[in-house]
């Protein structure tokens, strides 16, 4: 019997509703725009991702809403100028920003510090480190929930940055670093008196490994998420705590021979296997127990003398290159100055460590569901002033 | 003895800091004393100024605002040469400007500025913060005097 | 009180009174919770002080003048948005939480109705509250909002079943589901003979205890279940699109069945307005006291759980529940009987 018109109709109705029914079942991916205006983000950071449902596709990082043109200004300002404005790129521990500078244009003019300067740059590089994880430590519970652990970061941070103070005149900025030496010496008390901060920091560090890395609810968070195997590491060139969680025994303060005072202190490297976020957070807490030993020792054994080198009233570096980089906070940061012989460098090429860290990102997050982004941004921990620059 | 188990021990950190006073300084009824050497305000002191415009040159936000003239000043044994001597007309330092590096009155050769920890001078107006030459001066007397060293510092440096 | 004796009052008459009191007394207690553990408490844990300047002592005027604050700010609805659904989704939101307060009882007469399901009532009510949030999700004409607003209710969903089959356990050993009985049950029972604090159910329904408050504090997206309001610094939470005195709805709904649950969770498992040895009128006059202070003590632990812990993933939230918290209270129930019939 022949199929009517009528029939035929209806066929093709029922195959279009099909169709169109299958078109909108087939969800499409969403955009989602992680910044850059966002708390998880330490600043003005824009994480793009395309999720599929809850889960990561594909990540890109676009960096540079704070860019501040510290390379151009290095070009058009002197050495003194150029100490004050790298304080600000990781704001969190300025001292250690000027410390890599200094030494390159030392390393130019071929001038050494006297020992006791040498060893205060590394009390208060020790210190910057200090400051800048100490709140690490505290607001990586923030970005997980957990409110409280910040509020005693920043109540006991709050001794380290007056202590710096007290000797540089500035709690976030010290602008302390000069070539050939530092700027002041250290004012009566402060030895005591650090001391005794350092023993708050421990006692902070204690009550962060109870409170916040000893919770379960922490650890069913943070581990197994995030993991950076050490070859992905180190061929993005994350650097810093983050390499060491993942393994890899590489610390420039102990590689590498420095002018600063590390060599002549007992003190170990921590790294941890796993790489995951908790890996991340647990070595910077044991670095930052290592740190206030450090700066322990230090302190009792600080040579006297003087802290600044015979230099000129008015700085010209001879005509050279050098290279200089450091075991900051964050990571790995150095500075290549090209210097022809002027009152201030002719090209000076910062290496700053949160831009590589960041550039694991789009590796790292695929496949992530979009709580544990947060966790794995907290934990990377990145300042947007060392990304941009 | 089991051992207690980690969510437990972190309430006992939050019960135990309730149980303390806390660390809030209320400001403005009570105050922070900040240490001697923090960088507050500068303060000028009039009669050292030469008028070599270091400062102005070496301030990388170029916030200090020198004008001055020359004139003549009798000259120093009797039958020689008049000489020309510098007068500061104008000393402006603007804070609104100011990064509080110090690069300004460590370059100063005549010890014309000096560090103080004022802190307290917040205005209304942007243009306010501009302070003169009048008003630099009279930081003078908030300047304290530098404090003693360590030991093992190498004593009367600058 | 006193009058309430002597007077005759007709029942609308009295079921207004009553029904005034608790007008009066929920936004009263939403601003005290809010002022004491919100503010103040986690101050101090934090090592801070919290509101000190507003009202000169303390800061305790803060929250009436945020609660001012909200009520003249301008409403805006979004053009897009579902009206009828938008406005009614709050009201929803905090009528759920005033029924609840019609059977807690307060004092052996101080209670809107005992009703025979007293708890049933209970929990059916606050359920309510899902709606709310759904609805809120779905008229802001916001996918981010509707997406926070379906992953709340599925998480409100999930803890409803170990909320009340927490409390199954203190019904069947109380043998009735009438608050004032169950109070009445622990006032007047005894641990192995002795008499002195009755038998809270605390100590016998232990379990029931701590699930009970672990489901509320879910319920309450408090801390470490408040992944659907967290989510929101990522994507938009379903308050999103509500300001001025809707939000205000909304965050007074929240504390307020803050105290509702701790009030239920007073009444069930610590006895309610009783301490054994007071009975009749004075009852009624200290009961709210009583009742009052232990609802403080068990708020104060829903307050330090919730400053203290970091939060639950959405879906580790889950499995708790149905995975742990579920089958805990059905062994729970299953002892409690096996043990009611035994001894």
């Amino acid at each position: 019997m022949a199929i009517t018109e009528h029939q035929q109709r209806a066929y093709i109705a029922a195959q279009a509703a099909d169709a169109r029914f299958n078109v909108e079942l087939q969800t499409e991916d969403m955009t989602l725009n992680i910044g850059p205006q966002h708390p998880a983000t330490h600043g003005t950071l824009r994480v793009v991702a395309r999720l599929d449902g809850e889960q990561v596709v594909r990540a890109d990082v676009v960096c540079g809403y704070m860019h501040r043109g510290y390379e151009k200004l290095a070009e058009v300002r002197t050495y003194p100028q150029i100490t004050t404005l790298i304080n600000r790129i990781d704001w969190l521990s300025s001292f250690a920003n000027e410390v890599p500078f200094i030494l390159a244009a030392e390393k130019l003019m071929e001038v050494e510090a006297p020992p006791r300067a040498q060893y205060i740059r590394t009390i208060l590089f020790e210190m910057a480190r200090i400051a800048n994880i100490t709140l690490f430590i505290g607001e990586m519970g923030v970005q997980l929930g957990a409110i409280t652990p910040a509020f005693y970061a920043f109540r006991d941070r709050e001794h380290v940055l007056n202590q710096i103070e007290a000797v540089t005149g500035g709690r976030f900025h010290p602008n302390f670093d000069r070539i050939g030496g530092l700027k002041d010496d250290l004012p009566r008390g402060w030895i005591d008196e650090t001391k005794a901060v350092m023993v708050r920091i421990r006692g902070y560090c204690d009550e962060l490994e109870e409170l916040l890395m000893g919770n379960e609810i922490f650890e069913r968070r943070s581990r197994g998420i995030g993991v950076i195997p050490a070859e992905v590491g180190l061929s993005y060139g994350v650097s810093g705590a983050n390499i060491r969680a993942s393994g890899v025994d590489w610390d420039i303060r102990r590689d590498e021979p420095s002018p600063l005072a590390w060599k002549d202190l007992d003190w170990r490297v921590w790294t941890h296997t796993d790489g995951d976020s908790f890996a991340r957070y647990w070595v910077r807490l044991q670095e930052t127990r290592e740190a206030t030993k450090m700066v322990d020792q230090m302190l009792d054994g600080l040579p006297s003398g003087s802290i600044q080198a015979k230099v000129p009233r008015i700085i010209k570096v001879p005509a050279g290159e050098a290279w200089v980089h450091t075991d900051n906070p964050l990571g790995e940061m150095g500075y290549y100055v090209v210097s022809q012989g002027g009152l201030g460098p002719f090209r000076c090429k910062i290496r700053s460590a949160s831009f590589n860290n960041v550039s694991v990102l789009p590796w790292l997050l695929r496949g992530l569901y979009v709580p544990d982004v947060i966790t794995v941004l907290a934990s990377l921990y990145f300042i947007l002033g060392d990304i941009d620059r | 003895m089991p051992e207690i188990p980690g969510f437990v021990k972190g309430l006992g950190v939050t019960f135990r800091t309730m149980l303390k006073p806390a660390v809030t300084v209320q400001y403005p009824r009570e105050k922070e004393a900040p240490p001697v050497r923090a960088r507050g305000v500068i303060a000028l002191h009039q009669e050292n100024c030469t008028v070599c415009m270091l400062c102005a040159r070496s301030c990388p936000d170029w916030c200090i605002y020198i004008e001055g003239h020359k004139e003549k000043a009798p000259p120093r044994r009797a039958g020689g040469r008049p000489r020309s001597v510098n007068e500061l007309d104008r000393f402006d330092i603007d804070y609104a400007l100011c990064m509080y590096c110090g690069i300004c009155v460590d370059v100063c050769p005549f010890d014309a500025l000096f560090w103080s920890p004022e802190y307290e001078y917040s205005e209304e107006r942007i243009a306010d913060l501009l302070h003169d030459k009048e008003k630099l001066s009279e930081w003078m007397e908030t300047v304290p005097e530098a404090p003693p060293l360590e030991v093992g510092a190498e004593a009367g440096k600058k | 009180m006193h009058a309430v004796a002597d007077l005759h009052l007709a029942y609308w008459q009295l079921t207004s009174i009553k029904v005034l009191v608790i007008l009066a007394v929920i936004p009263a207690a939403a601003l005290t919770f809010g002022y004491v553990f919100l503010m103040k408490t986690m101050a101090h844990m934090q090592s801070r002080l919290g509101p000190m300047e507003p009202g000169g002592f303390h800061g305790w005027y803060q929250l009436v003048g945020d609660g001012i604050k909200f009520i003249q700010k301008e409403d805006i609805i979004p053009t897009a948005a579902d009206r009828a659904i938008f406005a009614l989704a709050p009201t929803v939101v905090l009528v759920s939480t005033f029924l609840l307060f019609v059977v807690i009882p307060a004092g052996p007469r101080l209670v809107v109705q005992d009703l025979d399901v007293g708890i049933f009532f209970a929990l059916a009510v606050s359920s309510l509250s899902v709606i709310g949030v759904l609805m809120a999700g779905w008229s802001s004409a916001n996918k981010y909002s509707l997406l926070g607003a379906l992953r709340a209710a599925g998480q409100l969903i999930a803890y409803e079943l170990p909320l009340a089959l927490g409390v199954i356990g203190v019904v069947v050993e109380a043998g009735t589901m009438s608050l004032q009985g169950i109070v009445r049950f622990q006032q007047e029972g005894n641990i192995f003979g002795w008499h002195g604090i009755g038998d809270p159910f605390i100590l016998t329904q232990g379990i029931g205890f701590v699930l009970f408050l672990m489901a509320a504090q879910a319920e309450l997206t408090q801390t470490p279940f408040d992944m659907p309001l967290a989510e929101s610094e990522l994507v938009a939470g379903y308050t999103t699109e509500y300001t001025g005195f809707r939000f205000l709805f909304f965050y007074m709904a929240e504390t307020a069945t803050a105290f509702g649950l701790a009030a239920i969770a007073a009444t069930l498992f610590l006895g309610g307005w009783a301490v054994p040895w007071v009975h009749g009128t004075m009852a009624d006059v200290l009961g709210p006291f009583i009742l009052g202070a232990k609802i403080m003590a068990v708020a104060f632990l829903i307050y330090w759980i919730r400053f203290t812990y970091p939060r639950f993933r959405e879906d580790q939230l889950q499995a708790i529940a149905w995975k742990y918290l579920i089958p805990v209270s059905l062994a729970n129930i299953l002892l409690t009987g096996v043990l009611k019939v035994a001894f």
